[in-house]
């Protein structure tokens, strides 16, 4: 019987000095399931994996690995694979030397340490590559290889840093599912670290948002992208419109908030009472452009400030008529309209998510860098 | 007068050839993306007319004058360089203000510009800090800065953005738009990233294994793309291979894995072995499979975002990716389910077949 | 397919997985360093603190003496700049522009380095003093007489490739981009290496000048043969020795220990603090200067041929025709003083060759500790620190010191006395080189093959050593070439065994006893040995690529 590797993190904090990398934080990850984690750079996503991987010795908290405590077992007695972000192949082997040093290190014999790394290799698809040294692939490749390379050593528990993050835009988006793929097809648990929103909703399970140290919110790519549990996340994952309002009535039914220049917008949240700022995020999808005249519960007007073109879908820049800058996402690309023209905004109730106003302001809130 | 001219531009490395006959014209006030895969010989091309590479052969002319026999510093080019490159040494006040000062503009007047320059990008309140006491963005910006200060009408960009976040980057992007803008600069914009290009540029050059492959607006590459590795790395698409078996009123019909997929494609013959380039968000999924072009079973779902990608199995082996809108009601619909598929003429198109094979034309490496 | 960890592993894999093992390990090399090589070199000069006094109450031996030590920093202050000034172009020349001749070039720069001091020495005094060097051709009043300009001479020329090699390697790690940002901004070629290329070197600079000046400070035996009359503070030691005067000896070698301690503080201290003067811009002059590029190459490659070329390789003419004039055979049948040649030569190697072993083995740890941080950042700054200390302090004065200590102890024999002094002098040199290979190769290919199953040894033994191979080698080779080459610690400690070199000066100083044909064909011997033994040792490095 298999036994694939849980992972289980317990108030797990790491100080570097006196930052915390990594603050109290909890995380259960299930066996054979694609975790990614997502946060911006300087988030502890790598000081995360290397914990894990025993690396890095925590400061306090418990590191658990198939339900047995590992904080005093060092890296080789782990099983757990570590692949940094620029693969750290070894430049003075070939790849059959890279792919087979796994099991060659754990003590398999030199025969059955080829046979494995030839497996892994055909996997990938580079066994007419074994004779190469690293430096002679392109980055592509040198990624498989890596992979082949952790896959080998028969850990069932991958450790990926930005696996995709040196690789052309383009190329990112064709190999991604790849990783996934392979993942699957050996069963193993994947903990997949990335800035990357759009790749990590792509091909995860379980998507767990890191920030400053600590999880902001786990859950399915759906979960989190359509209930988002904060302005940080609301805002790293996906595109979303901000809006600052006060809540001006409430009923059983959703409530009315007024914004600038005293528009007012229905939402289907009922749980701010009148008079406290709010803040909608409403997902730049949601927002649609509508024709004169049609009856919908929130149509605000504005004018057309910027049209981007960003193939699969256009992007419309509104200045609504309050001031308040609006963008919408038009993905049937039928009638776009052009830069100064006059439209007509929509949306649902049901599809903003309100937040409270942050204390420290929304613009120090949603600051990227 | 458009503002760079190339002709015929060629730089090689023993047999390696990074450029080979390299035509392009910019005009005064464009800003333009050059996009390709790593090696295509993008980088190549803006180190020529920034003068940092001398080509083999060929002209770079700027604002009408042949520039060939200038140094860098003689060019009035800025340049942004990948590294970033911001001397350690100075903060960024002397970081930005180092143009004008070592080409001895009077003190009031570099002051003037340094003080103009932070206020655009915001950075007023960071002026005494050093490099490594910037944030990735914050650096970046004071970089494009320091390019522009002296007054170059130029700018060159070599992979501004790279090193940043993803989320940074598509901030970043619009605000370095909006500087070129607002100064009236042309601009070059190097990048491997199409969907920056494309979001920000007037005009995108696709470049591959040192050549131009192909230009036009962003819509253009997008929706009209004359070729079949243009239109893979611009965006994603399908690519079906087949046969044209009927010729009508409106184009030709080709034959894929036993299906017939109508196209607007004129200048075919019965027999021709085509490939069908059909972008995922034109296929369009029907619950009923009567009357649809293709009918399929749904082989896998995936949900990304603002819109949910099907893989549809039409027939055999052939699969096609289907993109649906997330703001339009779900479809309801799960793994094994069979399906109509529908895909309208007009976004279909049709390319031959090379003689390397399809995937060698479309590699992105 | 099986998963886990097989239980083949080797008792090595498992005792350096053992946190205790390997912290003995480490411990053990940190502790060789400061009880063999350190402590020594520090108390053993204080052990004869009494004898200072006799020295302080003799006025006339006082003046001498302060006067022998301005005379020593003076010289090698002087120098140092000078081979900045001289050797940073010819870097710059080796790097920007490639072609045959500057490969030549390039290769012939380092001969100064290779060639054992002693030989430059005897090369310098016949090329500059003798009568068949310079003032053949040009009369004898351009002969220089023995003394402080030939000295200086001396100095510039086996300093310069130091300097140059450290600003090759330094140009050619440089990122271009800065400079090349500033071109793009306006800047000429000499304001952009002048406003950012040169402050960004600047660590560099200072670096290759405290190099240079810890050379010309502890150079003995070929500034023993071209002094003449005069006196620095290394000629004024052997001197002292000879003569049995311990005071003046003790004095000025404390000396000599302090105030380059203190100047190396000082200049490690104030140099990042050193701000060069890049504000202001003088754009239409500093234009101009960027196209005196051809002269200032020409005035490099001259002084180059000049002062350090033909200076260094004049010894092949005498000795070539000492081979021809019967000397040879005498040399090789051992007779007469030939006998005693051979002899330390053997001794030299033996040295050499022991020097070099346990410096292998307790350097390593010890670089390990400094580049990995094994003991936290802390302590691994303070040993990065320390381990420069035997090439800061003169190492004349590091002889004095340490023949004192080791005598004190009890009846060692000499020869062990004198690998124990070689272990000391050589031992930056390794620790260097590898902490520098360790340095360059990422933790996270080590990190890595961690968790792929590697134990700390079985990643040392398949990662770490293979990568670091070309250092290694290097670094053993210079330790090797170090030892065979010293003469100042060696000069201070010996009573009756002789190395070459020291046995080589003692010809050069006694011309009555030794013709010039013995002298040249004798240094020409080492000089061939050496470049034999490097031979062997860089093809063995060839072979196993």
């Amino acid at each position: 019987m298999r036994l694939t590797p849980s992972v289980r993190l317990v108030d797990v904090s790491k100080r570097f000095g006196r930052i915390f990398a990594i603050d109290r934080l909890n995380l259960e990850i299930q066996d054979g399931s694609y975790v990614c984690v997502l946060g911006p750079t300087g988030s502890g996503k790598t000081t995360l994996l290397k914990s894990i991987a025993g690396l890095t010795q925590v400061d306090e908290g418990k590191v658990l690995l198939d339900g047995n405590v590992v904080n005093d077992i060092p890296p080789e007695r782990r099983n757990a694979v570590y692949v940094p972000q620029l693969y750290a192949l070894f430049p003075h082997l070939t790849v059959q030397g890279n792919v087979s040093f796994g099991p060659i290190a754990k003590g398999f014999g030199e025969e059955e340490a080829a046979a494995r790394a030839r497996e892994m290799l055909e996997l990938v698809r580079l066994e007419r590559r074994s004779g190469s040294f690293p430096q002679e692939l392109s980055g592509g490749m040198q990624q498989r290889v890596a992979l082949a390379r952790g896959l080998a050593s028969g850990a069932r528990l991958l450790l990926l840093d930005e696996p995709l993050g040196a690789l052309d835009a383009r190329l990112r988006i064709e190999l991604r599912g790849q990783l996934r793929e392979f993942a699957k097809r050996l069963g193993l648990t994947v903990v997949h670290v990335t800035h990357d929103q759009a790749e990590a909703m792509t091909i995860a399970d379980t998507v767990v948002v890191l920030r400053e140290g600590r999880v902001e919110q786990t859950g399915t790519p759906f979960h989190i992208y359509h209930r988002p549990q904060n302005l940080f996340v609301a805002n790293f994952i996906g595109d979303t419109n901000f809006i600052e309002g006060i809540v001006s009535e409430r009923r059983p039914g959703g409530s009315t908030l007024e914004l600038r220049r005293s528009i007012y917008v229905m939402v289907a949240d009922t749980s701010y009472l009148p008079g406290e700022r709010v803040v909608v995020a409403l997902r730049q999808e949601k927002a649609h452009i509508v024709r004169e005249g049609l009856q919908r519960t929130n149509v605000l007007r504005g004018r057309v400030q910027a049209i981007r073109f960003l193939g699969n879908f256009v992007k419309c820049e509104v200045r609504l008529e309050n001031e308040d800058a609006i963008s919408c996402k038009l993905m049937r690309v039928r009638e776009i309209p052009r830069d100064g023209d006059e439209v007509a905004v929509a949306f649902r109730p049901e599809d903003c998510v309100v937040f409270p106003y942050p204390p420290t302001g929304l613009s120090r809130e949603l600051e990227v860098f | 007068m458009p503002k760079v001219e190339i002709v015929g531009l060629t730089k090689t490395y023993g047999s390696i050839v990074a450029l080979d006959q390299v035509n392009l014209t910019i005009g005064n006030g464009e800003y333009v993306s050059i996009i390709g895969p790593s090696g295509c010989g993008k980088t190549t091309l803006i180190k020529c007319i920034a003068g940092i590479i001398q080509p083999s052969r060929g002209e770079i002319r700027i604002d009408g004058k042949d520039v060939s026999g200038l140094k860098p510093e003689e060019r009035g080019v800025g340049y942004v360089f990948q590294e970033i490159a911001l001397f350690p040494q100075m903060d960024a006040w002397e970081n930005i203000t180092y143009g004008p000062r070592v080409k001895g503009w009077p003190e009031d007047r570099t002051r003037e510009i340094g003080r103009e320059m932070l206020e655009m990008i915001g950075l007023r309140a960071r002026s005494d800090a050093y490099p490594n006491e910037l944030s990735g963005g914050a650096g970046q910006k004071t970089a494009v800065a320091r390019a522009v200060s002296s007054g170059s009408t130029l700018l060159l960009l070599d992979e501004p953005l790279g090193a940043l976040d993803a989320k940074v980057r598509t901030d970043l992007r619009y605000k370095v738009r909006r500087l070129a803008q607002d100064l009236g600069l042309t601009a070059i914009h190097v990048t491997h990233d199409q969907e920056e290009a494309m979001s920000i540029s007037d005009r995108v050059v696709v470049m591959r294994a040192g050549r131009v492959i192909e230009e036009g607006t962003p819509a253009q590459l997008y929706l009209r793309p004359k070729n079949t590795f243009t239109a893979n790395f611009v965006g994603e698409a399908n690519f079906l291979r087949g046969k044209v078996a009927e010729i009508d009123g409106l184009g030709a019909i080709v034959e894929v894995g036993g299906r017939m997929i109508g196209t607007r494609a004129t200048s075919w013959e019965i027999g021709d072995e085509v490939v069908v380039c059909i972008r995922p968000e034109f296929v369009s999924i029907e619950r009923e499979a009567d009357g649809s072009t293709l009918k399929g079973v749904i082989l896998r779902e995936s949900f990304q975002g603002s819109i949910v990608r099907y893989l549809i199995s039409v027939s055999g082996d052939l699969a096609i990716s289907a993109d649906y809108a997330a703001d339009l009601e779900p479809l309801g619909l799960n793994i094994g389910d069979r399906v109509g598929v529908n895909i309208r003429r007009e976004n279909a198109i049709v390319y031959p077949v090379s003689g390397e094979g399809l995937a060698r034309e479309i590699s992105l490496e | 397919m099986a998963e886990g960890h097989q239980e083949r592993v080797g008792l090595m894999d498992r005792l350096s997985a053992e946190p205790k093992a390997s912290r003995g390990l480490y411990s053990a090399s940190a502790l060789f360093f400061f009880v063999i090589v350190l402590l020594p070199a520090i108390t053993g000069i204080l052990l004869k603190w009494e004898k200072i006094h006799e020295a302080l109450s003799d006025a006339t031996m006082l003046s001498r003496a302060s006067a022998a030590l301005y005379v020593s920093f003076a010289i090698a202050l002087s120098v140092s700049l000078l081979d900045l000034l001289a050797g940073i172009p010819m870097a710059w020349l080796i790097v920007k522009r490639e072609s045959k001749l500057i490969n030549v070039i390039d290769t012939l720069a380092d001969i100064p380095f290779i060639v054992p001091t002693v030989a430059l020495g005897y090369s310098v005094l016949l090329f500059w003093s003798g009568p068949s060097g310079l003032s053949s051709l040009f009369g004898p009043q351009v002969a220089v007489e023995p003394g402080w300009a030939l000295v200086m001479l001396l100095h510039f020329a086996f300093s310069y490739p130091i300097v140059v090699r450290l600003m090759v390697g330094e140009f050619r790690g440089y990122r271009e981009t800065y400079e090349l940002a500033a071109r793009t901004l306006g800047a000429s070629a000499f304001t952009a290496v002048r406003t950012v290329t040169f402050p960004i070197l600047k660590p560099a600079f200072v670096a290759a000048f405290l190099l240079a000046f810890a050379r010309s400070l502890s150079e003995t035996g070929a500034t023993i043969m071209v002094a003449g009359a005069f006196e620095n503070g290394t000629v004024f030691i052997k001197r002292a020795k000879d003569a049995g005067l311990e005071g003046p000896l003790v004095l000025v070698s404390l000396a000599l220990i302090a105030i380059s301690v203190a100047i190396f503080g000082a200049i490690s201290f104030l140099g990042p603090r050193l701000r060069l003067p890049i504000r202001k811009v003088w754009p239409n002059f500093e234009r101009r200067m960027s196209g005196y590029g051809g002269w200032r190459d020409l005035v490099t490659v001259v002084a180059f041929t000049a002062f350090v070329i033909i200076p260094s390789l004049f010894i092949a003419l005498p000795s070539g025709a000492a081979v021809l004039d019967g000397t040879f055979g005498r040399a090789i049948s051992g007779q007469g003083v030939w006998g005693d040649y051979w002899k330390s030569l053997a001794v030299s190697y033996a040295v050499a060759l022991l020097a070099t072993m346990v410096n292998i083995v307790v350097g390593f740890p010890m670089a390990i500790i400094i580049a990995r941080r094994r003991f936290g950042g802390r302590a691994s700054a303070i040993m990065d620190a320390l381990v420069n200390v035997p090439i800061i302090v003169p190492s004349v004065a590091l002889g004095v010191s340490l023949s004192f200590f080791w005598n004190a102890l009890g009846a060692i024999p000499e020869f062990w006395i004198l690998v124990l002094v070689h272990v000391s002098i050589t031992y930056t040199y390794f620790v260097r080189a590898i902490s520098a290979a360790l340095e360059g190769i990422s933790q996270e290919v080590e990190e890595t093959a961690r968790t792929l199953g590697a134990s700390p040894f079985t990643v040392f033994r398949r990662i770490t050593l293979p990568l670091a191979k070309y250092s290694f080698f290097s670094g053993a080779i210079m330790v090797f070439t170090r030892s065979v080459d010293e003469t100042g610690a060696t000069v201070a400690v010996v009573k009756q065994l002789k190395t070459a070199p020291v046995l080589l000066v003692d010809w050069v100083k006694n011309p009555q006893l030794y013709g010039q044909s013995t002298i040249a064909l004798g240094i020409g011997f080492l000089v061939l040995m050496s470049f034999m033994v490097l031979l062997a040792l860089r093809l063995g490095l060839w072979g196993r690529r």
